[in-house]
C-alpha cells in the first residue's frame, strides 16, 4: 500500500474555485473570513460581500480562491466551521454557474482615439455612463475574461482609471441555494 | 463534547429565588435588571459556581453585582493569563465550563494566551472582558484595545454586545457555544455603559445558536465501512486523543469497551491520556516525538490506524511522507475541518467520540466480529518491541535523575485521589512517560500551544473543582516562574497545590534542542540566578521542601503528600538530562533515538531537520 504522500505538493495542480458562503451579517463578520484566509495562509482572488436578507440581516459572500484540492477542501471546511457561517456552497464544482462582475472604466483621449474607445465599448456591450469632451467613463458587466479584455484595450487608448466590483456568482438553473 | 456539559449545564441547579434578583422580585414576571446583574444572573443559570478573573475599572459594575448578588465564587488571580489557565484547569478537571472575567486594555491581552491555549486544546471557556462605554470605543480611551479584533484568532467565538437587548442572548449562546462541538473559549466584550443600563433579562431555556449545530451522530454507513476495516485488519492500532477527553466519562467508558472487545493495541496522545488506563496490558503508553518506541513502531507498521478524537498533530507523525505508509486510516472527529487536514482519510467521521464509539462497538457485538488471527502475530511484534523497554534510563544513588523522581511521585500519589497538571518542556514529557493515568480528566497539561506557566494556574482551577483531591503541578524551575505569583492566590484560598520542581537550572527542553541542533552552544537557557524556591515558598505562605538525595527523595514526596497547605518542593536532579525517546525533527517514527542511543547526539538530525520545530 502505497503512502497518501508520495507525491510532492508540488505535483498537485492548482486549482481556481468560487465560493457562495451565507453568513449572519454580524459585526466583524468580513474580518473573521478575510482574518481566516490570512491567518492560514490561504489567497483570496476576489470578494464581493452585501446584505441580501434584510428583514433576517443575511449577508452573501462570493469569493474566489486558488489552491490544490486539499487546499481548496479545507478552505470551505474552514469557513464552515466559523460560527456566524450558516452554509458554503462550491459554485464550481456544484454544477453550471454563472459569474459576472462590473466595472467602471475611464479613458482619456481625443479625436480619433476617443471615437475608438466609444466604437469598442459598443462592441463590448459597455455603455458611457460619464462623457467630457476628451474623456468616457464606461460601465461593463460581464465575466471576468471579458472585463479584463476590454481592460487591456482600454490601456491602449488612454486608460485612466479602473473601479472594478469583484465577482458575484450565482448557479444556474430553478434550483437556489 | 458537547454531551457531558451540555447534560451537565442542564442539570444545574436552579438559582434560588433570594439570589435571582436583588430586590428578590419573582422570577416567572419578565426580570429588569441591569447588564452588571443579568451576567452574575446568567452565571447563576447556567449553572457557574466558581469564576477565575482580576478586577478593573471597565468591569466594576459586574464586580459590584457580584458582591450584591453572591451566589457564584469569585476566585482572585494575580494575572489574567493565571486566570484562564485556571478556567482551563478546572473545566478539563470537572467537564464543565470554565468562566473568566478580566477588565479592558490589559485585562484582556493579558488573557489572549490563555485563551489560545484553550483554542488549541480545544477547552470550553467564556471569558468575560470589560470594554470603555460605547461612546468612547475607537478613541484610544484609557485601557481601550480592540479586544474583539484581537481575540478573533484565539476564540472559538467571540461577541462585543453594543446593546443591552442583546446581552442575555449572547450570554447562553456563548454556553452553548463553547460547550457544543469541539470545545473552545469565546470571549464576550462588555462595555461600561451596556452594564449600567437596565433591561429584560431572558433565562438559558431554550437558546441555541441560529446556525452553529454541530453534528453529534457519525454517518452510519461509515462507521459500518470502519467497523469492517476493523474486523479485517491484521495490524491495526486504536490512536486516541483529547476529544475522547472531551467527550466525556461515556466516551472513555466506550473506549475501554471497544478496545478491550476488539483485542486491538492502544496508544494515546498527550491530550489523551487517561481514556484508556495505562494500566491495561493492551496500552503501549503514549506515541509522539517523545513516546514509546512499541507505540510509534506500531503507528508505522500498522496497516489500520483508528483515530479518534485526535488531529494528527505534527508531535505525533514527525515526517509527514513517511508517516505510517502501509495502513489504511479512520479518522473520527467532531470537527470536520480536523479530517485530511493533515493526513489523508480512508473513512472520515464526523461526530461526537462517545457516539461513535458506542455505535462501533454495538455494530463490532451486533455483529459478532473477532479480530482475525493475524491480530496475534501483530502482538507478538508489537510485545518485541515493548521488550526494548524504551523508558529505560540509568538512575544514580548520589544524584536524583528526573525521571526517577518522576516515578517515586508516581508510585506514593498512584493510590490516592490525584491530578496533575504541568508546565511546558522536558518535565512534562517525563510527567507524561512515568505518570500512568487510570482515568479520564485527571492530567492537565498545554499540548498544542505549549505555555510555560500554564500549570501552577491549572492546579488552582483544579483544586477549586476538586477541592479534597491531591493536584500537583510537575513542573521546571524555569516554566513556574512565568506565573509564580499564583502562589498568592493558593495561599489566599487555602488551596494544598503541590509543586513539584525538577530543578536543573536549564530550560531543559531548550538545552535538549541546542545539544541536538546547535553544537551544545547553550545560548540563554541556563538560568543563573534562579530564586530560593523553600524560601520563595516561605514567602507565599507554603511550605518549601528541597531535596538532592535520592536516599531521602521517597520520605521528603510523602512529607509534601501529608502537608495539609500548598508546598513547593524543589528537586535537585541531574541537570543534562535529555528527555528520550525522541523522534528527531524531520525523522520518521521508525527512526527513534532511544536512551541506549550510543552515537554523538549532535549529529542526528540532518540540515532539513534543523529547520523544523
Amino acid at each position: 500500500m502505497k503512502s497518501h504522500y508520495q507525491d510532492p505538493a508540488a505535483a498537485q495542480s492548482i486549482e481556481r474555485r468560487t465560493y457562495a458562503i451565507i453568513v449572519d451579517n454580524e459585526p466583524g463578520v468580513l474580518a473573521r473570513i478575510a482574518g481566516m484566509f490570512s491567518g492560514r495562509g490561504y489567497n483570496i482572488e476576489s470578494l464581493t460581500v452585501t446584505e441580501t436578507e434584510h428583514d433576517k440581516h443575511i449577508s452573501r459572500l462570493t469569493i474566489i480562491t486558488k489552491g490544490t484540492a486539499a487546499v481548496l477542501d479545507q478552505i470551505k471546511a474552514q469557513l464552515e466551521r466559523l460560527v456566524p457561517v450558516h452554509r458554503v456552497m462550491d459554485l464550481s464544482t456544484s454544477g453550471p454557474s454563472i459569474e459576472r462582475e462590473l466595472a467602471l472604466i475611464k479613458v482619456r483621449g481625443k479625436g480619433e482615439h476617443r471615437m475608438e474607445a466609444l466604437r469598442l465599448a459598443t462592441a463590448f456591450g459597455a455603455k458611457p455612463v460619464d462623457a467630457t469632451l476628451e474623456s468616457f467613463v464606461f460601465e461593463i458587466t460581464g465575466a471576468s475574461e471579458d472585463v479584463e479584455r476590454f481592460i487591456s484595450l482600454m490601456t491602449a487608448i488612454g486608460l485612466v482609471e479602473v473601479s472594478r466590483t469583484g465577482v458575484a456568482a450565482i448557479s444556474r438553473g430553478a434550483e437556489g441555494l | 463534547m458537547s454531551t457531558a456539559t451540555a447534560r451537565k449545564a442542564s442539570k444545574a441547579k436552579t438559582p434560588s429565588q433570594k439570589l435571582s434578583t436583588k430586590d428578590g422580585k419573582a422570577a416567572s414576571a419578565p426580570l429588569t435588571m441591569t447588564g452588571a446583574e443579568m451576567v452574575v444572573k446568567a452565571l447563576q443559570d447556567q449553572g457557574v459556581e466558581h469564576i477565575f478573573g482580576y478586577p478593573g475599572g471597565a468591569v466594576l459594575p459586574i464586580y459590584d453585582a457580584l458582591f450584591q448578588m453572591g451566589g457564584v465564587e469569585h476566585i482572585l488571580v494575580r494575572h489574567e493569563q493565571g486566570a484562564v489557565h485556571a478556567a482551563e484547569g478546572y473545566a478539563r478537571s470537572s467537564g464543565k465550563v470554565g468562566v473568566v472575567l478580566v477588565t479592558s486594555g490589559p485585562g484582556a491581552t493579558n488573557a489572549v494566551t490563555g485563551l489560545t491555549d484553550a483554542l488549541l486544546d480545544s477547552i470550553p471557556l467564556v471569558c468575560f472582558t470589560g470594554q470603555v462605554p460605547t461612546h468612547l470605543i475607537g478613541s484610544d480611551a484609557f485601557q481601550e484595545c480592540d479586544t474583539v479584533g484581537i481575540t478573533r484568532h484565539c476564540t472559538k467565538h467571540n461577541y462585543l454586545v453594543k446593546r443591552i437587548e442583546d446581552l442575555p442572548r449572547i450570554i447562553h449562546e456563548a454556553f452553548y457555544v463553547a460547550a457544543h462541538g469541539r470545545p473552545g473559549p469565546v470571549v464576550i466584550d462588555i462595555p461600561k455603559d451596556v452594564q449600567f443600563k437596565a433591561g429584560t433579562y431572558i433565562g438559558p431555556k431554550d437558546i441555541e445558536h441560529r446556525t452553529y449545530k454541530p453534528r453529534m451522530d457519525g454517518d452510519s454507513t461509515r462507521i459500518e465501512a470502519a467497523v469492517e476495516l476493523m474486523s479485517k485488519a491484521k495490524k491495526p492500532v486504536f490512536y486516541t486523543g483529547g476529544g475522547v477527553i472531551n467527550a466525556g466519562p461515556e466516551a472513555s467508558a466506550a473506549l475501554r469497551e471497544l478496545v478491550r472487545a476488539t483485542g486491538f493495541p492502544i496508544t494515546s496522545t498527550l491530550m489523551g491520556l487517561g481514556a484508556f488506563p495505562a494500566s491495561d496490558p493492551q496500552w503501549l503508553g503514549m506515541l509522539g516525538m517523545h513516546g514509546t518506541y512499541e507505540a510509534n513502531l506500531a503507528m508505522h507498521d500498522c496497516d489500520l490506524m483508528i483515530n479518534i478524537g485526535a488531529r494528527f498533530d505534527d508531535r505525533i507523525t514527525g515526517r509527514i511522507d513517511a508517516f505510517s505508509p502501509g495502513s489504511k486510516k479512520i479518522h473520527v472527529d467532531i470537527d470536520p475541518s480536523s479530517i485530511n487536514k493533515i493526513v489523508k482519510a480512508d473513512v472520515g467521521i464526523v461526530g461526537d467520540a462517545g457516539r461513535v464509539l458506542a455505535e462501533m462497538l454495538r455494530i463490532w457485538r451486533a455483529k459478532k466480529l473477532k479480530a482475525r488471527p493475524e491480530v496475534k502475530d501483530w502482538w507478538g511484534e508489537v510485545k518485541a518491541w515493548r521488550k526494548r523497554n524504551s523508558l529505560a534510563f540509568r538512575n544514580s544513588d548520589t544524584i536524583i535523575k528526573p525521571q526517577y523522581a518522576v516515578q517515586r511521585l508516581h508510585e506514593l500519589t498512584r493510590n490516592r485521589d490525584t491530578y496533575i497538571t504541568t508546565e511546558v518542556g522536558q518535565h512534562q514529557m517525563w510527567a507524561a512517560q512515568y505518570l500512568h493515568f487510570e482515568k479520564p480528566n485527571r492530567w492537565m497539561t498545554s499540548g498544542g500551544l505549549g505555555t510555560m506557566g500554564y500549570g501552577l494556574p491549572a492546579a488552582i482551577g483544579v483544586q477549586m473543582a476538586h477541592p479534597k483531591a491531591l493536584v500537583i503541578d510537575v513542573a521546571g524551575e524555569a516554566s513556574i516562574l512565568m506565573n509564580m505569583q499564583e502562589m498568592s492566590t493558593a495561599a489566599q484560598y487555602r488551596l494544598p497545590v503541590k509543586v513539584f520542581i525538577l530543578n536543573n537550572e536549564y530550560m531543559g527542553m531548550v538545552r535538549q534542542w541546542q545539544e541536538l541542533l546547535h553544537g551544545g552552544r547553550y545560548s540563554n537557557s541556563y538560568s543563573a540566578a534562579l530564586p530560593d524556591f523553600v524560601k520563595l515558598a516561605e514567602a507565599y505562605h507554603a511550605k518549601g521542601i528541597r531535596c538532592s538525595d535520592p536516599g531521602e527523595l521517597d520520605a521528603k514526596i510523602q512529607e509534601m503528600i501529608d502537608y495539609p497547605g500548598p508546598v513547593i518542593f524543589d528537586c535537585v536532579v541531574a541537570k543534562e538530562e535529555n528527555c528520550l525517546p525522541m523522534i528527531p525533527s524531520g525523522k520518521p517514527h521508525n527512526e527513534m533515538i532511544l536512551p541506549d542511543f550510543a552515537g554523538d547526539i549532535g549529529n542526528v538530525i540532518d540540515a532539513k531537520g534543523r529547520g523544523l520545530v
